[in-house]
């Protein structure tokens, strides 16, 4: 029996209340009006009031429209025919394609993975970014962000990943994005000829905000059943800063006490529920996300940054075009370093950081005008050349060749001592001279 | 009471439900209640009373509940399950084995199973070591199972109170966990069964010893910087804060494998589930180098990642501590570390927030500092009453907002732990690990141990608060240098850095991904640093500082080189040699 109320009691912000009984936690509905219909959501019940966030938004919905209850929860279509096919914050096609009414339909948000049934990821990505593969390899089922300012080619980063990555899915779940971004996404797919495994959720920054929070979801909720049948799939996810808005928004109608710039208690929650649907199924395929957190005002210790970062297995900050060597860290990245890739990976990346980040101390000390020895000297050629060979985001090497580049450049910079290299591998990798 | 209380929905608000009772019905403040929803029972625990109105934390989630459906009061409050069979289990916060969730459950974790924590069809071979008439008290032993390698006492509820006389035991033999093994009586001719299981409600500490002792002992956890620089006590406490990235887990997990300790429990609370994944998939592999059998054969996991439900996270910290406690009262050295505590704060910043109450400081409530110092001062070394010792140490990560130590969290942790060891983030950007600044930690335990630790050397915490003057003094002129450059300092400040750069790099600073350097055991700690210490206090003359740099940068790399060459080994004895003969202590 589907049942439908006439009197919607109170509105604020986007969230109604209607008196109600028989209704669950969770339940989804449909608030009709003059001619406009939204789907809407149960997230509190209290005696007969049941408070329902309208995905569309409140505006002009009116006390007399019509709610009526679906009986289910929030849901989403899920077969192959997804494929190449592109939908809104509601998982509605807006591509012009056919509907999906004949595909099974799956609930969104489900409960997590047990732990003992993931396994320790093992597949290194090779992305052909240097700063990527040498000093933080990507690893499948590894959740990422990229940590940006605003303006910062982040969406570009996002979409060269996406594109080169080994997978057999690629689901881009655009959050608030500009129309702009959205239309060079599909392009940039398109002309790398991967349309055809992306699946794209998009919620414009002109679409209404509720539906922003949906998004994750959506794209999560189908990536895991591609995951759990074998498919390896790669989440593209942004902005989730915009995401985390839209849940301070929705904490603000609900008269909750916030706990830090106005964002709910349960922030750091409410984000780990999404990204720790990346796993690496036993005897399936996997999840891997790569999601861009944009920082407000570029501060790390914002709440959705910082709540970001003590969720994900490392992040890369992207600050002036490059992918920042300091603070950027792949977590994973010690289960693939020297296991799947060279034996003298980890000795290379950890002594060029080392090396680079005296350099960086050198270039201070020159710049309050002291005077250059030729030690410094050397600090200062080995900085140019690891900013032209590595840092630089143009450079399109694979991982091998990269750390050859790196024996070289350490070899034309410094001595063998110089460098904090355990001796076995000096003598084995040391350029020798002709 | 005489039948159970029960209940019905009237609010529902995310994880926290409201129901209302019988006006003539009795609840109890932190009772466990179940929910009837769609043919689950949903385990939650009462928070709040206000006359018939119950307010209850729901540990799963509480989509499809219904105004109006079921709720049943069990009459207990949350309590652990204890006895032989939990070591190498992976329980969640409720103590739900999830490797047999797993066989029933596929990839997912369905809400509303709840299983046995302990295995009740295997049985144990029960030797029996008490008398009937025997006088006995709460955690008395009265006979013991092996399991594993641990003998494996079977005790006197430690739930009861006073004097008991052993009316009756069973010959040793084989039983399951709920077989009668004793009845015991006490004054007022009550009767009480005895079994192998028995359970602990998780948010009361257990006190069922003679007396609580001062730390007086090292835990040794194989981390020189922890060991050397920031001991740890057995039945001491610490914390580790860190901003993220900064190898809080890696930390943890280094600790939770060299660690000296008879038993360890991780609790893993509302952090990534990967990290527990690869404690759950390496420890069966891992051998523990005391007794040459798998790490998880000592070990426990609790587990409450951050996409399972919060309400499960807050008290998977006390189920932990439980567990500890009761290892304790088997006469064991249990290390605890829950990663992190700062989740579990969260966890309770999010159920205060549901309940309307007044936030305090960044929105906690105003019982955060209590409830962190009670959870702390669980941890101890206790006498026991058959006169051995068992102890709980606690090491608890705290994930501050932003990085920042002034939160209210790692500031209310501070005041009740007796380590600090503070995680910067300068110090992870240099790639200097483990990441624990010098600079900015403490331990309490180095004067408390002192005379323990003098038995390493009798100059021993002389020499090492030395240390830590010359990381201070290293650290003063790097920032100087900073400022005037390597031109505008003394050859002797020049020295003095250049000494706490070689004692950072080769000492401080351990490779946690190299087969030699990762643990570094207790006599080669003594001889390393003692060997270090020569050269700190060696007057070098140097002509220039130029010859300054060059010998002190091929002492660094021969202290470097050492480091990873296996202990007393060719190659350890030459670079060993080579050092000595560089400081002038033999000839060549």
């Amino acid at each position: 029996m589907i049942q439908e109320y006439n009197l919607i009691s109170r509105i604020q912000g986007d969230i109604i209340t209607v008196h109600a009984a028989g209704i669950r936690n969770g339940e989804l509905a449909t608030v009709k009006g003059q001619g406009r219909s939204s789907l809407a959501q149960v997230i509190r019940l209290q005696g007969d009031q049941v408070f329902l966030q309208v995905f569309a938004g409140t505006r002009g919905i009116s006390t007399g429209d019509q709610v009526r209850f679906l009986k289910h929860p929030m849901q989403v279509a899920f077969g192959e025919a997804l494929l190449g096919r592109i939908f809104n914050g509601s998982g509605q096609p807006i591509d012009g394609g056919p509907g999906l009414t004949s595909l099974p339909r799956i609930d969104i948000a489900g409960p997590s993975v047990n732990p003992i049934r993931r396994i320790i990821p093992r597949g290194f990505i090779e992305t052909r970014v240097p700063m990527v593969d040498v000093f933080n390899p990507l690893v499948e089922s590894q959740k990422l962000p990229i940590f940006a300012a605003a303006g910062e080619p982040y969406n570009e980063l996002l979409a060269r990943i996406g594109m080169r990555a080994n997978a057999d899915v690629v689901i881009l779940g655009g959050i608030g994005l500009k129309y702009d971004e959205y239309l060079k996404f599909k392009n940039s797919f398109e002309q790398a000829g991967v349309l055809s495994r992306t699946i794209m959720f998009i919620h414009t920054a002109s679409d209404p905000v509720v539906e922003r929070l949906l998004v994750p979801d959506l794209a999560l909720a189908a990536a895991e059943q591609f995951g759990v049948q074998g498919k390896r799939v790669l989440v593209l996810l942004s902005d989730m800063t915009a995401f985390a808005d839209a849940l301070k928004e929705i904490a603000i109608s609900m008269d909750q006490v916030p706990s830090n710039l106005g964002y709910p208690g349960s922030l750091y929650s409410d984000l780990a529920a999404r990204y720790e649907k990346a796993v690496d199924f036993e005897g399936a395929g996997s999840i891997t996300i790569l999601a861009v957190t944009t920082m407000p005002g570029d501060d790390v210790t914002h709440p959705v940054p910082d709540n970001t970062g003590y969720i994900t297995e490392g992040q890369f900050y992207l600050r002036k075009g490059v992918v920042e060597p300091f603070g950027s860290l792949s977590r994973l990245k010690q289960l693939v370093i020297g296991k799947v890739t060279r034996e003298d990976h980890g000795h290379i990346m950890n002594s060029m950081i080392r090396l680079y980040a005296k350099s960086r101390e050198v270039e201070q000390k020159l710049a309050m005008g002291f005077d250059k020895t030729p030690e410094d000297q050397r600090y200062l050629d080995y900085s140019q050349k690891f900013y032209k060979r590595f840092l630089d985001l143009k450079v399109d090497i694979g991982l091998e060749q990269a750390l050859d580049l790196g024996w070289q450049t350490l070899a034309e910079c410094f001595s063998p001592d110089e460098v904090g290299i355990k001796q076995e591998m000096i003598d084995k990798y040391w350029p020798k001279k002709n | 009471m005489t039948d159970k209380t029960i209940g019905r929905v009237v609010s529902v608000n995310g994880p926290l439900v409201v129901a209302e009772i019988d006006p003539d019905r009795e609840v109890m403040q932190n009772e466990v209640a179940y929910v009837h929803c769609q043919g689950q029972a949903l385990k939650s625990e009462v928070i709040r009373i206000r006359g018939r109105q119950v307010d209850m934390q729901v540990f799963e989630s509480t989509a499809g509940l219904l105004i109006g459906d079921a709720v049943d009061f069990s009459g207990q409050v949350l309590s652990a399950v204890l006895g032989p069979g939990m070591l190498g289990n992976i329980y969640d916060g409720l103590q739900n084995p999830l490797s047999l969730l797993e066989n029933n459950q596929g990839f997912f974790l369905k809400r509303g199973q709840y299983l046995a924590p302990l295995d009740e069809k295997k049985l144990w071979n029960f030797t029996s070591s008490a008398q009937k008439g025997g006088k006995v008290k709460p955690g008395e032993y009265l006979g013991h199972v092996t399991e594993g390698l641990f003998k494996h006492p079977i005790m006197v509820p430690l739930k009861l109170s006073g004097n008991w006389e052993i009316t009756e035991i069973v010959s040793s033999g084989k039983y399951n966990v709920t077989h009668t093994l004793a009845r015991i009586k006490n004054q007022e001719g009550h009767e009480v069964a005895v079994c192998m299981k028995q359970d602990w409600p998780v948010k009361q500490p257990m006190r069922a010893y003679r007396e609580r002792l001062l730390p007086e002992k090292q835990l040794l956890t194989q981390c020189r910087l922890i060991d050397i620089f920031f001991p740890l006590a057995e039945g001491g406490t610490a914390c580790i804060p860190g901003p993220f990235g900064a190898g809080k887990t890696v930390l943890q997990q280094i600790i939770s494998r060299y660690a000296e300790a008879d038993i360890v429990i991780i609790v893993a609370c509302g952090e990534r589930a990967g990290e527990v994944v690869e404690t759950i998939r390496e420890f069966p592999q891992l051998e523990d180098p005391q007794t040459g059998r798998s790490l998880m054969d000592r070990t426990v996991i609790i587990c409450n990642t951050s996409s399972m439900p919060v309400a499960a996270r807050e008290a998977s910290i006390y189920t932990g501590l439980t567990l500890g406690e009761y290892y304790r009262q088997l006469g064991l050295k249990v290390l605890l570390l829950a990663d992190s505590t700062s989740r579990w704060a969260q966890a309770l910043r999010e159920s205060s927030a549901r309940l309307e109450e007044i936030p305090g400081e960044e929105a906690f409530p105003a019982y955060l500092e209590s409830r962190i110092a009670a959870v702390y001062e669980r941890a101890g070394v206790v006498k026991l009453h058959n006169q051995s010792t068992g102890s709980l140490t606690m090491i608890g990560s705290v994930s501050p907002a932003g990085g920042n130590f002034e939160e209210p969290v790692t500031q209310n942790t501070l005041k009740v732990v007796g380590a600090f060891h503070g995680l910067s983030r300068s110090r992870s950007d240099q790639r200097r690990y483990p990441a624990i600044d010098p600079l900015i930690s403490w331990s309490l335990y180095l004067n408390q141990m002192d005379e323990f630790l003098n038995r390493r050397h009798p100059q021993w915490t002389e020499k090492v608060k030395q240390t830590h003057r010359l990381m201070s003094d290293g650290n003063a002129v790097r920032q100087m240098m900073l400022v005037v450059g390597e031109e505008g300092i003394s050859l002797d400040d020049l020295v003095t850095f250049l000494k706490s750069e070689i004692v950072d790099a080769t000492c401080l600073q351990q490779d946690s991904f190299d087969a030699v350097d990762k643990a570094t055991p207790h006599q080669r700690q003594i001889d390393d640093f003692l060997l270090l210490m020569e050269m700190v206090d060696y007057s070098f003359e140097f002509a220039n500082k130029e010859e300054a740099k060059a010998v002190m940068t091929r002492l660094q790399n021969l202290f470097f080189q050492m480091k990873y060459s296996p202990y007393q080994g060719e190659k350890y004895t030459e670079y060993r040699r080579e050092i000595k003969i560089m400081l002038g202590r033999e000839a060549r």
